[in-house]
């Protein structure tokens, strides 16, 4: 924690758990879409779908899908804009079962040759979010630092490979987890969170290793 | 990281620095931030929380239709003179509800120590700064003063009304702006150690009770009586009036109170005000 997390952020109401989380929880997801939306599928849950109109939620998140920040003061027209951009949207309610009390769903897709992108996520408290779930399996990062998130084939080797390279860079890592779906025959998922960008030549790179079925970054830059 | 106002006011003593550069230099070394960088960021916070201020749109509702305008009838009842307040306790009031107006509006605003309580700090520092001319240096020392206060409530307590109820939001702003308007007068650390502790006292047990859930009703005027207790917590310490009790223990008296206050008071739109029948009937006709 920090003092600026005391005082701060800037943000535009009314409130930082289901209004700022909100917008930052679509523009993570954005990021981690990487091409342009074309349409964008919303299910809310638990308290989002509760109180999210009355908190803005669902301009706030659609808000952030466009590339809005947090102070952004265009965030009320979300609805306008994306429109005008052709971005198609929907909301709509879901029981996601046990999970936090604001949690959103996202269905993400875009040209016809990009294959859609499925998100989980929760607004755990003054604007800080946590992503759960990417296309169906579970991860379990915040999106405050750059996070590279890699599928592979779950063999041995494959967590060397891509951290070695990383090291090769100098760059340093802040967290890293691995999941996989089960023992026999899965692809395996290794999130890992950095202390600084990793650059686009590393990425390409770990796209052409064989074993590695995708590679997906979140940037902390624009 | 402060964990107590004691460790703040020991910094001030042994190394004769300002309170508020004790604030600014740990908060520097553990986020590995230059002090220019540190200030120029709180400098710019204070700035915008004087853009929102004048930003405040007197037409517009929220999207729920049930607070905005207010903040204008504030105003115009303290320029014909009609406030028993007087002017500038009238002045402080009317920012803190223009800001939380604004916050409820989907307007820019600075959390403070979070959206719901974010008129509280603004009211009690521009009103300030208008009667007595402090620089806008000085104004963001005594941020620093705000936040350090905070970061030590955050610590021992809850900064949350979900964690804690609304004595962490708006009890939290008030004791955060009391402090720091104590510093701005001339006082040392004991003197804003007694103001936060007065103004926290106060508001101990105050209950997060939105109705329909929405940062709207009572939070919005709750600003006001963070603000104005603020004053006064402010005024007795300058005064010499010390608080038995010291911060650090009111603080964790607010957690432990926080912590036996029952869920449906603590920001789930269940209890209190949001489950009298006008609460309720407001819930269901708010059809979206």
């Amino acid at each position: 924690m920090n003092i600026f997390d005391i005082i701060g952020p800037v943000m535009v109401g009314p409130s930082s758990s289901h209004t700022a989380g909100a917008v930052r929880i679509g523009l993570i997801s954005r990021r981690l879409f990487g091409k342009e939306i074309k349409e964008a599928k919303i299910f809310f849950s638990g308290s989002f779908l509760d109180t999210g109109k009355g908190h803005g939620t669902d301009k706030a998140l659609l808000a952030g899908l466009l590339g809005m920040k947090v102070d952004d003061e265009n965030i009320p027209k979300s609805f306008e804009i994306a429109k005008d951009k052709g971005v198609k949207f929907s909301f709509s309610g879901i029981d996601l079962g046990d999970v936090h009390p604001n949690t959103v769903k996202l269905v993400l897709s875009g040209d016809k040759d990009v294959k859609p992108l499925e998100i989980i996520a929760s607004s755990i408290g003054g604007g800080r979010i946590q992503v759960n779930e990417l296309d169906g399996i579970q991860v379990n990062f915040c999106g405050d630092y750059p996070t590279l998130i890699v599928h592979n084939v779950d063999k041995p080797g494959h967590v060397t490979e891509v951290t070695s390279l990383l090291a090769h860079e100098n760059i340093n890592l802040a967290t890293m987890q691995l999941y996989r779906k089960s023992r026999t025959g899965g692809n395996a998922v290794m999130v890992i969170e950095c202390d600084s960008e990793v650059p686009e030549h590393i990425i390409s790179y770990l796209r052409y290793m064989s074993g590695i079925l995708r590679v997906t970054y979140l940037s902390m830059e624009d | 990281m402060f964990e107590s106002i004691a460790k703040i006011i020991e910094c001030e003593k042994k190394d004769n620095i300002p309170f508020w550069e004790c604030i600014q230099n740990d908060d520097c070394k553990e986020n590995n931030m230059s002090k220019e960088q540190s200030f120029a960021k709180m400098a710019n916070l204070y700035k915008v929380m004087k853009e929102a201020d004048k930003n405040y749109n007197d037409k517009l509702f929220s999207q729920s239709g049930l607070v905005g305008t207010d903040g204008k009838k504030l105003k115009d009842a303290c320029e014909k003179g009609d406030l028993i307040c007087g002017d500038f306790i009238g002045k402080v009031m009317e920012r803190a509800v223009k800001m939380a107006e604004s916050n409820a509006c989907m307007k820019r605003i600075v959390a403070a120590p979070t959206a719901g309580s974010c008129g509280v700090i603004p009211a009690v520092f521009i009103t300030a700064q208008e009667k007595l001319g402090y620089s806008d240096d000085e104004m963001t020392k005594a941020m620093y003063v705000a936040a350090g206060i905070g970061e030590v409530i955050a610590s021992r307590a809850f900064l949350a009304g979900a964690a804690g109820g609304c004595q962490a939001e708006i009890g939290s702003a008030s004791s955060m702006a009391a402090g720091a308007l104590c510093y701005l007068r001339g006082g040392d650390g004991n003197m804003i150690a007694h103001a936060a502790a007065l103004a926290m006292k106060s508001l101990l047990g105050l209950a997060c009770d939105p109705v329909a859930g929405l940062v709207e009703v009572p939070c919005v005027k709750r600003n006001v009586i963070g603000a104005v207790n603020a004053m006064t917590a402010s005024d007795m310490a300058f005064a010499g009036i010390e608080s038995k009790i010291p911060p650090d223990e009111v603080f964790d008296a607010m957690r432990t109170i926080g912590k036996s206050l029952p869920d449906d008071i603590k920001e789930t739109g269940k209890g209190g005000l949001a489950a009298t029948p006008t609460g309720v009937a407001i819930k269901e006709k708010i059809s979206f």
